[in-house]
């Protein structure tokens, strides 16, 4: 299991140098450069700048050079905000959108899987139906119209809890945790009751039945494990959707986490600052995914890699 | 002396399938029983509602199934029994060991724990007591270091070997009933023989009647002590092995056992096969099912021959033989 885990965490690097190379290209193809502006710069200071910041070298100077830096977690300073680095805009940026991502995750995985077992094991009922409807609607709608629905119900109209901003209270992360995590919670409710129901149909519960256990027991111990299997698989990459993802959601409460950080690096062509964000999500990526992989594997017994091999 | 009040008996047993084709008749007036200690087979080919008679009397029919009759445990009726009074029952007094080893056991728990839950759940016994009954019964299933098989997971495991732990497993709590649905069919020739011999040896150990449900011909001769022929969802023929063997009274049981290779024919015996297919579920014809594929069919067949019986409980359901 340790070695399995060293080899995953080696294959990162080349993952992670791709996606630095792609990113760095893209950037620099992007029409426009950081110092583009309405008024012209005077030649003389746009020259000093570009040379201040490196950019009057060739590309693959740059980029070397840039490879250099992260090597040793150097991200450089931020073009546009002046006097920040970008390791500190993005560590300032990581709790508050870790807190909304995760404890988004968390409410969908909870609610998600527990509405769908419900309505897997009342298959074809009413209730099966209801569920699964609001399910859709939930996956259908976006969440940029959903958030001013509540916002006007719930903050406007009610006055229960703050329209936007946030000071680390719980009233300030409701709506904008309830917003991101809703399409997922459908998601994970449909997907929960399809496993569940086909777990439900598998030969192994109807030999559990046989041998005369409590229809409670056959779910706990013999369906719940196998039914959540595809979950836990698309738990990873879920996660890492949602604490980046999540741009849309800070945009509308006015949260300060990396998402706005993202958008108007890129809006910029804040060079340093993008490339940070970038590496950040695809490290918080690949993590994740590595994460589930172990679960999925503590969980499912034929993939379990420590077998004397 | 009396003979032994049965142990199994099922009266009229009818079991249909709701299908958007219309309702599926699976199992028709069905009607046999079982003493304590024997062994009985039921014998046909696929679709002929072999399986969906066991399904039926352990409650394990799928959603869109239903019946009618009666199957007396005991004296009790299993089939107005609601799931937790069938609970009861099944896994302590009924076991049942299915057809694919490859599947009924759940690939996620190790085998140890499978086997404990019942044998905890039916005798209240403590996991330490209840996980020596479990290696014990690995042990008399002959399963190579029980100790170590009771920590491993199924996927570990070949066929034979897991059918062997799925026989273990229907053993635990000493059932007086075990129903085996085609224990062999996923197995290797010389596994079948060797699972065959290791329950002709538990029963004789353990005075468990068994309903054996196959289509070979072979395993009930070595393992049973009375053959019921079923033949779209009816029972055709029912007799002792001998006479159902030697003596066989209705055309598609002739035709069975023409239709398996025998040592002791001349070798340039062609095998027979039966012509023609069985009738369609869904719409059964009037009088005698077999009779589009009888060989031997004529006018009277049209009527529903009634089940005639010989002196000596011989039993079919065949005009040919009457001794008018």
């Amino acid at each position: 299991m340790a070695r399995h885990s060293l080899q995953r965490l080696l294959g990162l690097i080349p993952t992670l140098l791709m996606l630095i190379t792609v990113a760095f290209l893209l950037m620099r193809v992007a029409p426009g450069g950081p110092f583009d502006s309405d008024k012209l710069l005077p030649p003389d200071i746009e020259a000093n700048l570009n040379a201040k910041y490196h950019l009057d070298e060739s590309l693959p100077q740059q980029y070397f050079r840039y490879l250099g830096q992260v090597a040793v977690l150097d991200f450089g300073p931020s073009i546009q905000y002046k006097d920040w680095t970008v390791r500190e805009l993005i560590a300032q940026g990581i709790p508050v959108s870790s807190t909304i991502g995760l404890a988004a995750m968390l409410l969908a995985f909870v609610l998600g899987t527990t509405l769908g077992i419900t309505a897997a094991l009342k298959q074809n009922t009413r209730a099966d139906y209801l569920l699964m409807g609001v399910g859709m609607l939930g996956i259908s709608i976006p969440n940029f119209v959903i958030a001013p629905i509540l916002i006007l119900l719930l903050a406007v109209y009610a006055g229960w809890l703050p329209a936007g901003g946030w000071d680390w209270g719980i009233a300030s992360m409701v709506l904008p945790v309830v917003t991101l995590s809703l399409p997922v919670t459908a998601y994970i409710a449909r997907l929960t009751r399809a496993s569940m129901i086909e777990v439900m149909h598998s030969n192994f519960i109807r030999s559990a039945r046989a041998k005369g256990l409590p229809e409670s027991l056959i779910i706990r111990r013999h369906a719940l494990r196998p039914a959540l299997l595809p979950v836990i698989s698309f738990l990873g990459p879920a996660t890492a959707a949602m604490i980046s993802g999540s741009v849309v959601i800070e945009r509308i409460f006015s949260i300060p986490g990396l998402g706005s950080y993202f958008v108007q690096g890129a809006l910029n062509r804040d060079y340093t600052l993008v490339m940070g964000v970038v590496i950040f999500y695809g490290v918080a990526i690949i993590v994740l995914n590595f994460l589930v992989d172990l679960v999925y594997a503590w969980l499912n017994p034929r993939v379990r890699y420590d077998q004397n091999r | 002396m009396d003979a032994p009040a049965p142990l199994l008996e099922v009266k009229d047993l009818d079991v249909g399938f709701d299908t958007p084709e219309g309702e599926v008749h699976a199992v028709n007036r069905l009607n046999f029983s079982i003493k304590p200690g024997e062994t009985l087979a039921l014998v046909g080919e696929s679709g002929s509602g072999k399986t969906q008679t066991a399904m039926a009397i352990l409650g394990l029919l799928a959603e869109n199934g239903h019946m009618r009759g009666q199957a007396l445990f005991k004296g009790q009726d299993l089939l107005k029994m609601t799931t937790p009074e069938l609970n009861r029952y099944r896994g302590s007094e009924i076991a049942m060991i299915f057809q694919d080893p490859m599947t009924s056991l759940n690939p996620y728990l190790r085998i140890g724990k499978q086997m404990v839950e019942v044998v905890m759940h039916h005798q209240g016994r403590a996991k330490a007591d209840a996980r020596t009954r479990a290696v014990e019964m690995l042990r008399a299933v002959r399963i190579p270091d029980p100790e170590r098989c009771f920590r491993q997971y199924p996927h570990e495991f070949s066929g034979g070997m897991r059918q062997r732990v799925m026989v273990a497993m229907g053993l635990l709590c000493a059932p007086d009933l075990l129903i085996a649905d085609e224990p062999t069919a996923a197995l290797d020739v010389t596994v079948q023989v060797q699972i065959t011999h290791l329950m002709s040896e538990l029963r004789k150990r353990s005075n468990t009647a068994i309903i054996l449900i196959t289509h070979d011909l072979g395993v009930v001769a070595g393992l049973c002590d009375r053959v019921m022929v079923m033949y779209a969802g009816e029972a055709v023929e029912c007799g002792s092995v001998e006479q159902v063997y030697y003596d066989p009274k209705h055309p598609y049981t002739q035709g069975l056992l023409d239709s398996v290779p025998r040592l002791d024919r001349p070798e340039d015996t062609d095998l027979v096969a039966i012509a023609g297919n069985p009738p369609n579920l869904l719409a059964l014809p009037e009088g005698c099912k077999f009779r589009d594929r009888c060989p031997r069919a004529f006018e009277a067949c049209r009527e529903k021959p009634p089940m005639q019986l010989t002196e000596d409980r011989h039993a079919y359901r065949c005009f040919l033989g009457d001794p008018k």
